[in-house]
């Protein structure tokens, strides 16, 4: 990864509020083409809140979020998908939703890229949810975004799956794609994360590679430094209020 | 646009069973209300047995009337079955084969004929219902009511003319006939005459002063007793009704029945698949994949109005064909109905998408669909009057605020030229467009929230 390039991402001050709530606390940070940047936090952090944020589902009440035009693409927690079409039916659908040149091309590129071209005419029903969550991200990439945001990807999925969701996200970042995804899995970050944003009711308490994040929590909780990383981390969100 | 709608007719195709109930149910709905106000195809089946016999005449007057049109009077109002004996009238009228059984008695000619004599008896006729039903047994009773009128006003009518004949034989004079002999009656006008005549030529004094007065009385009766001519020809009649219609305009109840029909599977069909088909955007969690720039909240809710809409008229235009089979509908006023089926469904779809967005669950969605249209569909059929003035302004209040009732007012007003205005209920049917699209454009802010 090179450190100089220039942000595929830019989010400034981010701030989001429900009713008196404050969900998101003027969180800020950058991802970088080919980076792959995991949110982590435990449940109720904002992680979801951020990442629709940036993706523009939701409007941030103070902050800003830089990005060009239409190049993010956004894979939800849940498969975004119609059950009754057929994988091509949904890809072809959001492919001329998008106003691609090439539709069917860009279906067939998709096909081929997620391993999923023999079961193009399969209802997506029929599938596993990991099938499944592989036509969700494709659809997120139809776009051939610059940046793909992927809010808790791996939920649901066997360990199989899992490997084999990681192994497609790595290739993609390979390529230069930004990759900012969230999971409160905080081994799974650790391993196929590049960087760590480690949020906290609405508070970016961390953002650095997972040798820093260990380094904090040597820092901030001696005690649980040499102990695993998802006890090392909760000590440390311990230490530090939360 | 067209690709979702394309995505939303594959889906439907997908699920055959749910696209068949779409279709079926709403038509099944409508049939059964559109039958039940319906006036009816068949007459009313009445068992008919006639004891009086055949060479009885009715005399009214001079005249002498066959007892047989009695029955030709009856039987081209209802459909009549023949029975041979009273109790053959009881079984058909206690097996519900006929509504009700008519017995003209033996003795009703003479009965009848008793009327222009010293010792008249009132002629009775029998009538055999069997009231197992509250409905059934009040449409007998008007529908014997009103036959009973008409044959006691036609008989009315007979006295009063015979009446009438005797007074003008009375005061103009002429032949009567009676007991087979034919008599000359010389009538008021010309005694009066004769008197006049003679009177000079008597000599001034008690006579002819007794003659004055039998011809001033002969002058006064005559003059009289032609004022008296016309009011015994109204009373057979004394009230004659002048109907003068101040509010709406009424089709056939035929027609009426149809739009009926009509409307309600447009609505079903409308509202339920519009309202419907956004929850499922909700449902597979697509709408805000759709709504982040791929479609906007508004072109989304258009979509749904427009497969709604298409799905109404097809439908809709399935229902009235098929109808045609049965009645006679106004094929020339096609580009009306069309007229009228988009802009219903259109109203109607809006309010679909109001009330999608606002339940946003699918199932939700078919509930209160059914919950709201059904409701409101019936209470647009309550007519004026039937309620008291309060409930009744509640209720138009009700109606006037969901598409229906102004969308049956418009096919009501396509199919049939008596309907009511056609412009006034588009007029209706844009304004709550418009109304509706905005409850869903702000219901749709809240839509993709957990």
């Amino acid at each position: 990864m090179d450190g100089t390039a220039v942000a595929a991402l830019r989010a400034s001050g981010v701030t989001k509020r429900y009713d008196e709530e404050e969900a998101l606390k003027g969180v800020s940070f950058e991802a970088r083409p080919g980076e792959r940047l995991a949110v982590i936090g435990p449940n109720g952090a904002g992680k979801t809140t951020l990442l629709s944020i940036l993706a523009g589902i939701l409007d941030p009440d103070d902050g800003s979020v830089e990005a060009p035009a239409g190049a993010v693409g956004w894979v939800p927690q849940q498969a975004a998908l119609y059950r009754r079409l057929t994988v091509e039916e949904n890809l072809l659908l959001f492919a001329r939703l998008e106003r691609h040149p090439d539709p069917r091309g860009s279906v067939a590129e998709m096909l081929e890229l997620t391993g999923l071209a023999e079961r193009r005419e399969e209802i997506v029903a029929r599938l596993s949810g990991g099938n499944q969550q592989r036509i969700n991200i494709a659809i997120g990439l139809l776009a051939r975004p610059a940046v793909l945001l992927l809010d808790e990807p791996s939920v649901g999925l066997d360990p199989r799956q899992r490997a084999r969701l990681w192994e497609f996200v790595s290739g993609l970042a390979d390529n230069g794609t930004a990759v900012v995804f969230s999971t409160h899995d905080i081994q799974e970050a650790e391993r196929y994360a590049g960087r760590l944003l480690v949020l906290a009711d609405g508070e970016a308490l961390f953002d650095g590679a997972p040798e820093a994040l260990r380094g904090a929590v040597r820092a901030e909780a001696p005690e649980a430094a040499d102990r695993d990383f998802e006890t090392a981390f909760v000590a440390y969100l311990h230490h530090r209020g939360h | 646009m067209r690709w979702l709608l394309l995505k939303d007719l594959q889906i439907l195709r997908r699920s055959p069973l749910q696209a068949a109930l779409l279709v079926a149910y709403p038509i099944l709905i409508a049939v059964l209300v559109g039958l039940a106000i319906s006036p009816g195809s068949e007459q009313s089946r009445i068992a008919f047995l006639n004891e009086v016999p055949s060479d009885a005449r009715i005399t009214v007057g001079g005249a002498r009337l066959p007892a047989s049109g009695v029955e030709d009077r009856i039987c081209g109002r209802v459909e009549c079955v023949e029975v041979g004996s009273r109790a053959e009238a009881v079984e058909e009228v206690e097996s519900g084969d006929v509504q009700a059984a008519l017995i003209l008695p033996a003795d009703l000619v003479n009965r009848i004929n008793s009327l222009s004599t010293f010792t008249p008896r009132t002629p009775r006729v029998e009538i055999l219902v069997n009231e197992d039903n509250p409905v059934k047994a009040q449409l007998v009773d008007d529908r014997v009511d009103a036959l009973l009128a008409e044959a006691n006003l036609a008989i009315a009518k007979r006295i009063a003319g015979e009446g009438s004949r005797y007074l003008e034989l009375i005061i103009d004079g002429g032949e009567f006939k009676a007991l087979g002999a034919t008599v000359q009656i010389l009538g008021l006008r010309a005694s009066a005459g004769i008197l006049a005549a003679i009177e000079p030529e008597l000599p001034p004094g008690p006579l002819r002063e007794s003659l004055r007065q039998v011809r001033s009385f002969a002058e006064q009766a005559r003059d009289n007793l032609d004022i008296a001519s016309p009011l015994i020809d109204r009373l057979a009649q004394p009230i004659a009704v002048e109907k003068v219609t101040v509010g709406g305009s009424s089709p056939p109840l035929e027609s009426f029945a149809i739009a009926v029909a009509a409307t309600l599977t447009l609505a079903f069909v409308a509202i339920l698949l519009v309202a419907g088909s956004l929850a499922l955007e909700r449902e597979e969690n697509a709408f805000a994949r759709l709504t982040r720039g791929l479609v906007s909240r508004g072109g989304l809710l258009a979509e749904k109005v427009v497969l709604g809409v298409l799905a109404g008229l097809v439908v809709t235009l399935l229902m009235l064909a098929g109808l045609e089979f049965f009645v006679s509908l106004r094929w020339d006023r096609f580009g009306l109905w069309l007229a009228a089926i988009l802009a219903g469904g259109v109203a109607l779809g809006t309010a679909g998408a109001a009330l999608g967005a606002l339940a946003r669950e699918v199932r939700a969605v078919s509930l209160l669909a059914f919950m709201v249209t059904l409701p409101i569909a019936f209470l647009s059929l309550v007519p004026s009057g039937a309620v008291g003035p309060g409930l009744y302004d509640a209720i138009e209040v009700v109606t006037a605020v969901f598409p229906f009732e102004p969308a049956l007012r418009a096919l009501t007003a396509a199919l049939d030229p008596a309907g009511p205005s056609l412009g006034a209920a588009l007029a209706q049917l844009a304004a709550l467009t418009a109304a509706y699209a905005v409850i869903a454009r702000l219901a749709l802010r809240r839509f993709a929230a957990p």
